[in-house]
């Protein structure tokens, strides 16, 4: 749908001011950023710290941390199945190395535990590739330009977007990692973007002191995860077993962790898979759709890694906080929610109100800048009205036309340039309308720099653990640290695999003990986790499949 | 925290009574779906609930492959179910996995040839050039010139040419020459990117200067420092300026 003729008058408001902001910017001059204090401040605009949305977990290992509700309601949910429907004796498929998940880190998992010499079976709930990896558009930090940046003026960026609170050894191991993983990635085959002489192209995304953004046009993502997905499949040892979620984490009598109940989602079976080691790869939660908030994550996205990493009794941190990335797209309706890259502001599209008036800086980190159109839209009262009632800002695109000559929109970003297209945008002459949207979970389990968790055998990396990006990621951090971390879990578990792991029975009796737990804290409840799949029934249909029950999110 | 209060943001849209609901046919059933709504989203309306076919809904993971026909129209159109909107009276089914065959090879034995590619992909050579490919790619990449400019050997342009492939698989489901496309286009790309395109040199040095243990001592240092140091630090950071040249390089050097 291309821009009513009200919006388009609105835009006109934007083109008046679009010449004098870009000289400013051809000039050096900035939108001032904020200090740090005034960035404390902007946060209370922030839904991360309205006090309603969450709620303080009555069970498990971090009993009395107070979370999001829609996090809460599944960590404090029944498993799917009854453990006593469960004959263990039965195993269906061994394998050194079980990955659950079949993203980015998942696949870098299996490649470098294949390296190892492990057998590898990857479980993915959907198709191999199906995950928010696929999604990333704008790039991948790493400080590989060394006459200007180094490690250390990335661990400082991640250190302050986070708030002062990753976990040092963990951002220490992204930062040190991150060349190694860039030239990885070249070496396998990747696109990346490059000058002719093959030097890296990079740019700043938001919260970066240097320009240290590698990307392969503006579906890095994409690129990342096609390449590494295909040498995957060129690996004798990795299998990959399709729609077959892990519904459960299996444990053995030592306490270790000995691999996992599958479920097949077509035919309905569950299958028991045992492993020397096993590796949670599983994403994160945006389709749980925290505070009502769209979302840019991927139909997979259900927090399924966290509940079954915190039945077993590993811990989760940082988990308060959820990305809401500034820009996701809020028109037209089709496309509601949709990620649209920080890269446009990093190069150089001014955020701008309904009255063409720029309000925050493009480039503060995430939380800062989404808190920035909240209080726009909501406070000031600045926002644009879109016509499914929605607000929205201007992100200004077509400023980077002018800034980098004619043509730059189409060819630096012609994944967006295309889908907008589709719908009669062109994102080259026309701003586009954003607001903040449900992006990335920020927290989530507790691990080590060696990706091991608090059971022994079971290792975790990538959107699913916490601790890596204190309370708030910085753009081209999350590509980075599921190759960083999808790399090492992968490599180490297969170690354990060959080293450390001991034989012994099979039980699911830490389920029974969480059910057990769940009773006596008086919890009744008809939730079932993992979630799975979200459902987007319309209740009208709902209320007519007389025969289908819902159980929590189970149909 | 007041202001605080006052940031509801899961404002839902309001609910008008006229949405004009239009048929459509999935599978040849009728269903009665808001004409604004994309396929994924009709259908979901509908009362479907997807296991496949659906993905990233974002256009890019290449999970909803759809094909429709519109009621007395000779021609077949192609979409993704989660970027098309739905018309009035189209006869659609989502293509949710279809059958292709793709080579297994080592990557680090294979060089920099079209010979690499012909020998995998004998069938490159039986694409009959009738552009159906092309017509049916939601994504708009040029695949026959693709697969041409690889039987001429020209693996950089195809490569390039390719690089919006989403891997969805409708190119395949069309080809008379019985080719899939999109893994020839995925090992042209890999070639480009590992064997053709010039190397990064700076990656080398950077990865070497990390192995030296060239940062250690200075993060060490940071990893020591309290929150307040650490705000000191990083509120003093100088910033690489938005417009600076490739060949910038910062006035302050201490950690460098």
């Amino acid at each position: 749908m291309p821009y009513s003729s009200e919006l388009k008058e609105l835009i006109k408001v934007v083109e008046r001011t679009r010449a004098e902001r870009a000289a400013r910017k051809k000039r050096g001059e900035e939108f001032p950023f904020m200090p740090l204090e005034e960035r404390e401040d902007m946060l209370q605009y922030h839904p991360d710290y309205r006090e309603e949305g969450r709620r303080a977990l009555k069970v498990g290992p971090n009993k009395g941390y107070r979370i999001a509700h829609e996090i809460a309601d599944l960590l404090e949910a029944r498993s799917r199945v009854d453990p006593n429907l469960v004959d263990l004796s039965v195993v269906d498929m061994e394998t050194d190395v079980l990955i659950i998940g079949g993203g980015g880190a998942g696949t870098a998992a299996a490649i470098l535990a294949e390296e190892q010499g492990a057998q590898v079976i990857m479980a993915t709930k959907l198709r191999h590739g199906d995950a928010n990896t696929m999604m990333a558009e704008g790039g991948i930090q790493a400080a590989t330009k060394i006459e200007k940046d180094s490690p250390c003026e990335h661990y400082l960026d991640a250190m302050g977007g986070g708030h002062f609170r990753c976990v040092p050894e963990l951002i220490r191991t992204l930062v040190t990692e991150a060349p190694d993983v860039i030239q990885w990635l070249e070496e396998l085959g990747v696109m990346f973007s490059k000058f002719p002489d093959g030097r890296l192209q990079s740019i700043h995304g938001a919260g970066t002191s240097r320009k240290r953004m590698h990307y392969c046009g503006d579906i890095s993502g994409t690129e990342i995860m096609r390449t590494i997905r295909d040498e995957a499949r060129n690996r004798e040892k990795i299998s990959v077993v399709e729609y077959a979620p892990a519904v459960e984490l299996i444990l053995n009598e030592h306490g270790d962790c000995a691999g996992a109940l599958l479920y097949n989602l077509e035919t309905e079976e569950y299958c028991i898979v045992k492993a020397k080691a096993t590796i949670l790869a599983a994403g994160g939660c945006g389709r749980l759709h925290i505070q009502g908030f769209m979302t840019t994550n991927h139909y997979g996205a259900t927090a399924d890694g966290l509940v079954l990493g915190y039945r077993a009794g590993v811990e989760v941190c940082l988990l308060h906080t959820v990305q809401y990335h500034p820009t996701g797209a809020v028109f037209p309706e089709q496309v509601e929610g949709l990620l649209i890259t920080e890269k446009f502001r990093g190069a150089g599209a001014n955020m701008v109100n309904v009255e063409g008036n720029q309000f925050v800086n493009e480039r503060e980190p995430r939380d800062v800048e989404s808190s920035a159109c909240i209080r726009e839209c909501l406070v000031r009262g600045m926002g644009v009205p879109t016509p499914t009632g929605r607000l929205g800002v201007w992100l200004d695109s077509p400023m980077i036309d002018i800034l980098s000559g004619e043509g730059t929109v189409a060819r630096e970003f012609p994944g967006k340039f295309i889908l907008m297209n589709r719908h009669g945008i062109d994102i080259s002459k026309e701003p586009m309308l954003v607001y903040p949207t449900l992006h990335y979970q920020n927290g989530g389990l507790k691990i080590d720099p060696l990706c091991a968790t608090s059971v022994p055998g079971l290792y975790a990396a990538g959107e699913v653990t916490g601790g890596v990006h204190g309370e708030n990621r910085l753009m081209g951090n999350s590509l980075l640290d599921v190759m960083v971390f999808g790399r090492i879990a992968g490599r180490n578990a297969a170690i354990y695999a060959r080293e450390k792991a001991r034989e012994g029975r099979l039980t699911l009796e830490h389920v029974r003990s969480y059910h057990r737990e769940l009773e006596a804290a008086g919890m009744v409840t008809d939730m079932v986790a993992p979630m799975l799949l979200p459902d987007y029934t319309d209740p009208e249909v709902r209320k007519r499949q007389l025969t289908s029950h819902y159980v929590g999110t189970l149909r | 925290m007041s202001a605080a209060k006052k940031t509801r943001t899961n404002v839902k849209p309001k609910k008008t009574l006229d949405i004009k609901m239009i048929p459509i046919f999935v599978m040849g059933k009728r269903y009665e779906v808001p004409e604004t709504l994309t396929i994924m989203k009709a259908m979901e309306y509908a009362g479907f609930k997807f296991i496949r076919g659906c993905g990233c809904r974002g256009g890019i993971c290449g999970a909803c492959a759809t094909v429709y026909r519109k009621a007395g129209d000779y021609k077949l159109y192609a979409g993704l179910a989660c970027q098309t909107v739905v018309e009035p009276n189209m006869y659609l089914t989502q293509m949710p996995f279809y059958p292709a065959n793709r080579a297994t090879y080592k990557y680090s034995d294979i060089g920099a040839g079209p010979e690499e590619i012909f020998k995998l992909y004998p069938e490159l050579f039986r694409c009959v050039a009738c552009n159906a490919c092309t017509k049916v790619c939601p994504m708009g990449v040029e695949v026959m010139d693709m697969i041409a400019l690889l039987k001429q050997g020209n693996i950089a342009r195809a490569a390039e040419l390719s690089f919006s492939c989403i891997q969805c698989g409708l190119c395949t489901s069309r080809c008379m020459g019985e080719l899939p496309q999109y893994h020839i286009a995925q090992l042209a790309r890999r070639i480009y990117g590992g064997k053709i395109a010039p190397r990064a040199k700076h990656l080398g040095e950077a990865v070497a200067a990390v192995r030296e243990g060239k940062y250690d001592q200075c993060l060490s240092t940071l990893a020591g420092m309290d929150e307040k140091g650490l705000r000191k630090v990083y509120q003093e950071r100088e910033m690489e300026p938005a417009m600076a040249d490739e060949d910038w390089v910062p006035a302050d050097t201490k950690f460098l």
